[in-house]
Order: C-alpha cells, then sequence, then structure tokens
C-alpha cells in the first residue's frame, strides 16, 4: 500500500481489523435500520474506514477526539465498546450517551471522545477549546478534530483555522473530504476545491492525503500528531474519500451516478489492504478467518447486549440538562 | 449586615465588574477571560482596563472578531477542565455565537448522557439608553432564557455586578451575564461584609404592600423611583428585583404577588414572547385567584431601538409609565 511507513504483520492485520470492524458494523446497522430496531438519522461511514483508522493510530489516551454525525467509524476506531454504540442507537441508557445521544452523538468520558456533533462545522470551536485547555492542562495531549468538506463551506471553519494557526494550538484537522455536502458535489459548493489550500491561508502546514488508504492517513497523521505534541501547533489533512452508501438512509442519490460509486469501489479501502497483506504473506487464510470471526462474534454481542438493554426512566428526562458538578 | 469595623466602599458597576473578574482571575488558575478588545484596549465599556498588564496575554486573551470560533473555544475549554470568561461585546453580536451557545453549551450535558460538563462564563453587554441605535442595544436576556440547560442573570446593583460572576464561575452550568451599559456608570455603596451572593433567587429590593413590580437591570432603578414617588401619593410598591431570569424564582415572585395582589412587569425586552410573558402566565396560571386585577407588563415598544434620543426613550420602559400604571391599578382596588 505505501512505502512511507513500515507496517509489520501485526499492525498490518490491526488497521484490516480495524477497518472490518467498522465495514460489518455498518452492514448491522442497516439491517437493523431496516428491522426499525434503530431509529432517527443513520448515517453510514462505508467507504471511510481508512480515514478513522489511520488517524487514531497516531493518537494516544490522553488525546483527545471531536467527530461528526458521521461518527461510528470514529468510535469504534477510537475503542469505544460496540456494545455500549449499538445500545445507544437502540436509546438504552446503556448506550455511551445513555440513549439521549443516538447515532450522531457517541460521547466518551474515558477515551476523551467529545461527542459526534451534527451541526455541520459546530465542532471545530470546540476542538480549539480543548486544545486550549489542554496546552494548560494535559501538556502534550492533541485533538483530532474530523469534519467533512461541507464545513468549508461555514464561518466556523474559518474562524477555527485561524484561532488554532494564531495561538499555535495542538489540533490535528481531518477533513474527510467525501465529495459531497449531503448532496451537493464539491465543485458546486465551492471556489476552490482543494481544502488544503484554505488551510494554507492560514499558514498551516496541510496536505492532501489518500483516504482510502489507511497506511498514507496514519502515516500522515503521525506527522501532523507529532508538530502538534512538540508545541508546533496545528496541521491540516484533507483525506480525500468516498462515501459507499447513501447520506442517511433517506436519500435516492440523484446526485451522483452509479458509475462514479463503481470507480471508487474499485479502491475500497477494506479488500485492498485485505489483498495487499495476503501478496505480502501478511494475512493467512486461517487469520483472516479468526479476524472475520472475532469481527462477528463482536458484532453479535454488541447486539445482544443492547436488545438487553434497559430504556432509561423517564423520570430521569430533566436530568443532566443542569448538572448539579462537573464530573471529574 | 453591615460590619460594624469595615466601612462601606463607594464604586461604579464597571469597577464592580472589573473586581470580579479580578478575583476570579486571582482566585482560579483555571480561569481566563477570553474576548474582542479585553487585552490592549481596555474592553468595549472599559470593563477589564489594566487587566492585560497585570495577568497577561494568556489569561486577558484578545480575540478575532470570530465570535462563534471564540464562544465555541470557551465551550471546549470548559469541557475539557477549564473555567473560562468569554465576553461578547454586546448581545447583538453574541447571536453570531448562538450556535455554539445553543448546539453545543446548552446540549453537550444533557445529550452526553451527563459525562461532560461546560462550566462556562459568557458576559455580555445588553439594553439601550446610549444612542447606540440599533444593532448594539437590544436585551435579548429574554430569549436566553428560553434555553434549558442555561443560567442568565441580570445584574441591576453593583453589589450584583460585582458577586454574581464568582457564583457563576463556581456552577457548573453555563451561564450569561448580561451588564447592562447604562448600568456600568451606576454607583453605589458596597458592603464590605459580603462576600458572595446567590444566583437563584429573586429579591425584594423595596418592600410594599400594594402592588408588587417586577423588574431587572436598567428597568430596576426606574421602578424603584417610581415606587419612590409612588409612596408620597400613599402606593406602597414593592420592588422585585428578578437577577436570574432562568431560573425564574417563582417562590419570591409568588409569595410577593400573593401579599400585593397586583403586578407590574417591566422588561426591557419586547412584550412579544418576552421574559415578561413567561412570568405572567405562571402567574395566571398559579396565581389566578389571587390576584385583585389583570397583571400589567410595561416593555420595550416593539421596533429595533432607534438612534435619537427621544425615539430611543420614546421606545424603552420608563419611570412615567410605571407610575401611571400603578395609579391606575392600584386606584381600581
Amino acid at each position: 500500500m505505501s512505502e512511507r511507513l513500515h507496517i509489520d504483520r501485526q499492525h498490518g492485520q490491526q488497521l484490516f481489523r480495524d477497518m472490518l470492524r467498522i465495514r460489518r458494523f455498518e452492514a448491522k446497522c442497516a439491517e437493523l435500520y431496516q428491522a426499525q430496531k434503530i431509529r432517527g438519522f443513520l448515517h453510514l461511514y462505508d467507504g471511510e474506514e481508512a480515514v478513522a483508522v489511520g488517524v487514531m493510530q497516531a493518537l494516544e489516551a490522553h488525546d483527545a477526539v471531536v467527530a461528526t454525525y458521521r461518527d461510528h467509524g470514529h468510535a469504534i476506531a477510537r475503542g469505544l465498546a460496540m456494545g455500549s454504540l449499538m445500545a445507544e442507537m437502540y436509546g438504552k441508557v446503556e448506550g455511551c450517551s445513555r440513549g439521549r445521544g443516538g447515532s450522531m452523538h457517541f460521547f466518551d468520558r474515558a477515551r476523551r471522545f467529545y461527542g459526534g456533533n451534527a451541526i455541520v462545522g459546530g465542532g471545530l470551536p470546540l476542538s480549539i477549546g480543548i486544545a486550549l485547555a489542554d496546552k494548560e492542562l494535559r501538556p502534550g495531549a492533541v485533538t483530532a478534530c474530523f469534519f467533512g468538506e461541507g464545513a468549508a463551506g461555514e464561518g466556523e471553519f474559518h474562524e477555527s483555522m485561524n484561532l488554532a494557526e494564531l495561538w499555535e494550538l495542538p489540533v490535528i484537522f481531518v477533513c474527510e473530504n467525501n465529495l459531497y455536502a449531503m448532496g451537493m458535489p464539491l465543485e458546486l459548493a465551492e471556489a476552490e476545491t482543494d481544502i488544503f489550500r484554505k488551510a494554507q491561508a492560514y499558514r498551516m502546514p496541510s496536505e492532501k492525503v489518500d483516504g482510502m488508504n489507511p497506511v498514507a492517513v496514519e502515516a500522515a497523521s503521525l506527522r501532523a500528531v507529532e508538530r502538534a505534541r512538540s508545541g508546533k501547533g496545528p496541521s491540516f489533512l484533507e483525506c480525500r474519500t468516498y462515501r459507499f452508501r447513501a447520506h442517511s438512509m433517506f436519500d435516492a442519490q440523484l446526485y451522483r451516478t452509479k458509475e462514479e460509486i463503481a470507480l471508487w469501489k474499485e479502491r475500497d479501502p477494506v479488500p485492498r489492504m485485505q489483498a495487499w497483506l495476503e501478496e505480502n504473506h501478511m494475512l493467512s487464510a486461517e487469520e483472516l478467518k479468526r479476524i472475520e470471526d472475532q469481527v462477528d462474534v463482536e458484532i453479535d454481542a454488541a447486539v445482544a447486549f443492547a436488545e438487553a438493554g434497559q430504556w432509561e426512566k423517564v423520570e430521569d428526562l430533566e436530568r443532566f440538562v443542569l448538572m448539579d458538578e462537573v464530573p471529574e | 449586615m453591615n460590619s460594624p469595623v469595615a466601612k462601606p466602599v463607594r464604586m461604579s458597576y464597571r469597577e464592580a465588574c472589573r473586581q470580579a473578574i479580578r478575583d476570579a482571575l486571582t482566585n482560579d488558575p483555571r480561569t481566563f477571560l477570553m474576548g474582542e478588545d479585553v487585552g490592549l484596549y481596555g474592553g468595549c465599556y472599559a470593563v477589564t482596563k489594566g487587566l492585560l498588564d497585570e495577568f497577561g496575554p494568556s489569561r486577558i486573551r484578545d480575540t478575532p472578531l470570530a465570535e462563534s470560533a471564540f464562544v465555541g473555544a470557551g465551550i471546549g475549554a470548559a469541557v475539557a477542565g477549564m473555567r473560562p470568561i468569554v465576553e461578547i461585546m454586546t448581545c447583538n453580536f453574541s447571536l453570531l455565537a448562538l450556535d455554539q451557545i445553543l448546539n453545543n453549551a446548552t446540549s453537550i450535558a444533557h445529550m452526553s448522557g451527563g459525562q461532560f460538563a461546560v462550566p462556562l462564563v459568557i458576559r455580555m453587554a445588553t439594553g439601550a439608553g446610549r444612542q447606540l441605535a440599533a444593532q448594539h442595544s437590544h436585551s435579548l436576556e429574554g430569549w436566553y432564557a428560553h434555553i434549558p440547560g442555561l443560567k442568565v442573570l441580570a445584574p441591576g446593583t453593583v453589589e450584583d455586578a460585582r458577586h454574581m460572576l464568582g457564583s457563576a464561575l463556581a456552577d457548573p452550568n453555563p451561564v450569561l451575564i448580561f451588564e447592562h451599559i447604562v448600568l456600568y456608570n451606576a454607583e453605589d455603596e458596597l458592603d464590605p461584609a459580603v462576600a458572595s451572593v446567590d444566583i437563584g433567587s429573586a429579591k425584594i429590593r423595596r418592600p410594599g404592600r400594594d402592588v408588587s413590580v417586577l423588574t431587572y437591570g436598567n428597568s430596576l432603578p426606574k421602578a424603584l423611583a417610581a415606587a419612590e414617588t409612588l409612596a408620597k401619593e400613599g402606593i406602597e410598591a414593592e420592588v422585585v428585583d428578578l437577577r436570574v431570569l432562568r431560573p425564574l424564582d417563582n417562590a419570591t415572585i409568588f409569595e410577593s404577588v400573593t401579599r400585593t395582589r397586583r403586578c407590574i412587569i417591566v422588561d426591557e425586552g419586547w412584550k412579544s414572547g418576552s421574559i415578561s410573558a413567561e412570568i405572567a402566565a405562571r402567574l395566571s396560571e398559579d396565581l389566578f385567584f389571587e390576584l385583585d386585577g389583570p397583571i400589567r407588563r410595561i416593555c420595550s415598544r416593539e421596533v429595533p431601538i432607534p438612534y435619537s434620543r427621544h425615539m430611543e426613550e420614546a421606545a424603552l420602559p420608563q419611570t412615567s409609565a410605571i407610575i401611571e400604571t400603578a395609579r391606575i391599578l392600584v386606584g381600581s382596588r
């Protein structure tokens, strides 16, 4: 896949396994949506797995993540328990947000996962503040802030780019450029379609990354994280990727062609990573089988966990509107 | 309340705000102030003058004109362990940060199932009376009081200007403080024995038996002046300073109105959909049979606040209107 980072057998398999976990988790979510176990808006991450998985390789436990409403991949790659994610989408109290957030709003304090944010661009200012606090309270910690290319149209994007560079904050901005903001094609939305150039205008180191290749994303993320950790400020990664499924479960996909989708599917990161590992004798048939079985077991367990979950007491409806104390 | 030794200090509302910020920065290393022109310029209304020299640029942090980003940054910093104070020049500009205030500051705690709190204080100037015209003169605190998850404070006295900030920073929730631009020059004696104030209750600033005047902010001195005049005519108006617009202190409001059986609400916001409308609705829901007359409201006229002095005055609640309304209401007994 990439020559820029040495990938050993174990690490290569881990990248593949995490992408497969996301891919099969999403397939299960789609199935459960049809079965009406999951309701509301559901945005699946198929096709973009290499981005979340690649970025998370560069992060440590004390780092922070700000995600988008298409947050399943970020959450799984960050290590949130699949059961807590599935329970969240079932609306159960065992969910990672007690069933208050659903698919778009996964949170996890222990993993410093500051939410799937469903206001496009709304997570960027948040990441500025988290990085500002970390500079004081957790020196060396880095915030990875994910957003789509649609966010580049928002004022908050530009305000945040400026502040991050001006104040030399430890943030890595990860633009998941999947070419469509819902149904709005990039070239109809942006005068400058190379999003990374917008970061350059703020004097921020930025690069365009093959978002279909987890190794390329990991390598770029390591460079960006290293800069941030050593106090050199933010970086910007424009990861070119593609969403294989519809925007949400209510989308006739009138804005793109089957041919285009097919073309991108040739670059599907999951089978490509599998093929690359096999060609390099880093994944045997037995190992593949074991990984697939483990993933299926994990997903089945997550569904069982969600099924067995409880509904939050209605009496708790107003709980946490106002907090009694700041959780430590 | 007065300590026998410590002498009262005369202080302006502006100086009280400044000392409150100074105290907060001195007492907690997690606290910093961030906003437009808070540092080099000394604050749009000169509240933060001198603080940059004393605390340095990382704790008195000048920001570019980017309300959404620096309010959002305040939210992120609060969620990640700091105790920031964000200043927005005027509440009209806060609309540029409304997304962050509503969709993040007030949503994160509930939406995350209580995993995160947002202990953030946002100070902003509010109100009219200095001929600043429509884009610098509005009173939007009533709007913000609509939003669950926020606490909304409106200091109407020098004491509250001095002490509300400390209590707001100690609160685990996002708190908005609306400082009235006309009050910055107001002066009062400050009791040195008072070290803090609560941010949960309304206060009776002048007791009276005939009519309750419920108000806040810069309408408070107007209500007190009206009560003074009315007293000479034998009408004893009770002036209740709401202080906290969210959550409203129903107990103090209901107790006062139950005693006087008449109520006037004075609110610098527009009447339609205002905090005065909310209070009137609560009174009619819960105190309907205690009332001897209709609830009256004196609010800003429903116009963008104009520049010209006589027009601006005509748009705002005035002392004379409170006096006339009280006369009619009490005279009808």
